[in-house]
């Protein structure tokens, strides 16, 4: 059996996945990246190769991705986050022509053809009104933790309108809605909305189309899905089974795989045991 | 003898300044804004006024300024703090042509002509890259106290760049330059140069002319003054009273309505 490892070094939270040739998921897992990457990617490694039982020597292909995914130093190759996402975006939903990934500190479009290729993409990365940062940040400013977001989301009723022009600025509104008597899941809601505009800006200017898929760790929070279709008025894929934040990580392992095939197929002496030497 | 007064109730900290009728500073005032806005007005007034032993009913005239302007309850009328910082800053450095005034939430360029009227301004209120905020998060993630930031800075000598524009992301890239080992002081000068860079622009906008005047609390962060200086390739007006220069606008126009004689029968205060 081969077994291939993608590493997902991302601005908030490391993942990694291990995928057998039979195109099963083995194990997942995640740390929060902080500051030391190398070390990072080699812990969350190790703990996902506890998870499955394996030992490093059962890894056939290690593929980094992500913004750190040049400080893996294990890796037999790294890719870039929109190719790894759009590569498992296609396993989950293989009509997928539109990926969304919205990280902590990054929010990506791209348009993808039917073998998974990105066509077009778009990000934002410059401003945290875009990304997964203005939610945690709102979040703060209620005295909230991030693990409660998705517990006060749901008790939202009817959003008030945030800005969103600024997550730092968004505090005196958050303030004010407070002091108003406003029910902080209203506030939360109305976060995802001011988000949710910042996203659909950036969808239209990649000139997306249905299937769109949606990726990343907000996608842990259904009630950013919803927003997002009511947005687009269009139906939109979230990767099940607690997979949205693994998708870049899962599409790494893939390709990872593929690099696999076509190193077997070009250099027909190459072993297994020749391919393991480097890791 | 009449007094006129400015309050000037900024989104971090309120200002109030009472001055004589021939224009000099009586007493003034600097108090947090918090999240009684009205009380901050009601307190940073009172302070200034118990500076000179001067009561309320002695003040003829209050002009409201700041994004809080309309709680100042006694206030008689309000003006804009672009005026009033323009006015102010005319007021202490008669050649002004440019303002720069860089508070806690946002931070304008403002020109001015000889007169001191307002000819253009830009301001930077969508995003607090380039306003006080980006140097508070700073002094949060390097746990410093606000004040100590400009002269720690100044002592860098391989400074950092950040790379960031956000306030929020550059909280992360200054810890993860403290993980990599820069000193405190190298990154600090790195996020006053980052600030300059926006604000810089900001003034370019309106045109940098002879001379400019750095008013607002950030003005008192000697590093501030520095790296703004460094962008613009000129050096600035700053003074002790940089902070108080958009109260002490509002009180010059105070000042006016007294001596058109545009005074309404009572102050609000008195109608009470």
């Amino acid at each position: 059996m081969t077994i291939t490892a993608g590493i997902d070094v991302g601005s908030t939270y490391t993942k990694a996945v291990l995928f057998d040739d039979t195109g099963a998921i083995l194990a997942r897992a995640m740390r929060p990246t902080g500051f030391r990457l190398s070390e990072v990617s080699k812990e969350v490694y190790g703990a996902c190769l506890e998870a499955a039982g394996l030992t490093e020597a059962d890894i056939n292909y290690v593929v980094a991705t992500g913004f750190g995914r040049h400080r893996v130093d294990f890796k037999d190759i790294a890719v870039t986050d929109l190719t790894a996402a759009a590569r498992g975006a296609n396993y989950f939903f293989p009509g997928t022509r539109t990926v969304l990934d919205i990280g902590g500190q990054t929010m990506k479009a791209s348009r993808i053809d039917e073998t998974a290729k990105v066509v077009a993409f778009r990000l934002n990365d410059k401003c945290a009104a875009g990304t997964g940062a203005f939610l945690e940040k709102t979040a703060r400013y209620m005295g909230y933790s991030v693990q409660e977001i998705g517990p006060v989301m749901q008790t939202a009723r009817q959003a008030v309108p945030i800005s969103g022009v600024c997550a730092v600025f968004a505090e005196s509104e958050v303030i004010n809605h407070l002091s108003l008597g406003t029910p902080p899941g209203d506030i939360m809601q109305g976060a995802i909305e001011s988000l949710t505009t910042r996203t659909v800006q950036l969808l239209r200017r990649i000139k997306a189309q249905p299937e769109y898929t949606l990726v990343g760790g907000i996608l842990r929070f259904q009630t950013m899905a919803r927003t997002v279709e009511r947005s687009l008025d269009h139906a939109v894929n979230v990767p099940p089974d607690g997979n949205c934040q693994f998708v870049a990580a899962l599409g790494a392992a893939i390709l990872g795989h593929r690099r696999l095939k076509r190193l077997s197929t070009n250099a027909p002496t190459s072993t297994p045991a020749d391919l393991q030497a480097r890791v | 003898m009449a007094y006129a007064a400015g309050v000037d109730v900024g989104s971090t900290q309120t200002k109030a300044v009472v001055i004589s009728e021939d224009g000099t500073i009586v007493g003034r005032a600097l108090v947090d804004t918090g999240a009684n806005v009205i009380q901050a007005a009601q307190n940073a007034f009172n302070e200034a006024l118990a500076e000179y032993k001067l009561s309320e009913q002695e003040v003829e005239y209050v002009i409201g300024t700041g994004y809080g302007r309309y709680r100042v309850t006694f206030g008689n009328d309000q003006v804009t703090e672009i005026s009033c910082h323009a006015r102010g800053a005319v007021h202490l450095f008669p050649n002004t042509r440019t303002v720069v005034d860089m508070g806690g939430q946002d931070t304008k360029a403002i020109k001015v002509s000889e007169d001191g009227e307002i000819v253009d301004f830009c301001m930077n209120d969508k995003c607090a890259a380039g306003t006080g905020r980006f140097l508070g998060a700073a002094a949060a993630a390097l746990d410093i106290p606000l004040e100590d930031l400009g002269d720690t800075a100044l002592r860098s000598s391989h400074p950092v760049k950040i790379s960031t524009t956000c306030t929020v992301f550059a909280e992360s890239e200054v810890l993860s330059w403290l993980g990599k080992g820069k000193k405190i002081e190298d990154i600090l000068w790195g996020v006053h140069r980052s600030i300059a860079t926006r604000s810089g622009g900001l003034m370019r906008r309106v045109g940098v002319a002879d001379e400019v005047t750095f008013t607002g609390g950030v003005s008192r962060n000697t590093a501030m003054v520095a790296a703004l200086e460094q962008r613009i390739g000129k050096s600035m007006n700053v003074s002790e009273e940089c902070q108080y220069i958009g109260a002490l606008g509002a009180a010059l126009f105070a000042l006016d309505r007294i001596k058109a004689g545009r005074l309404p029968a009572q102050p609000v205060h008195g109608e009470a």
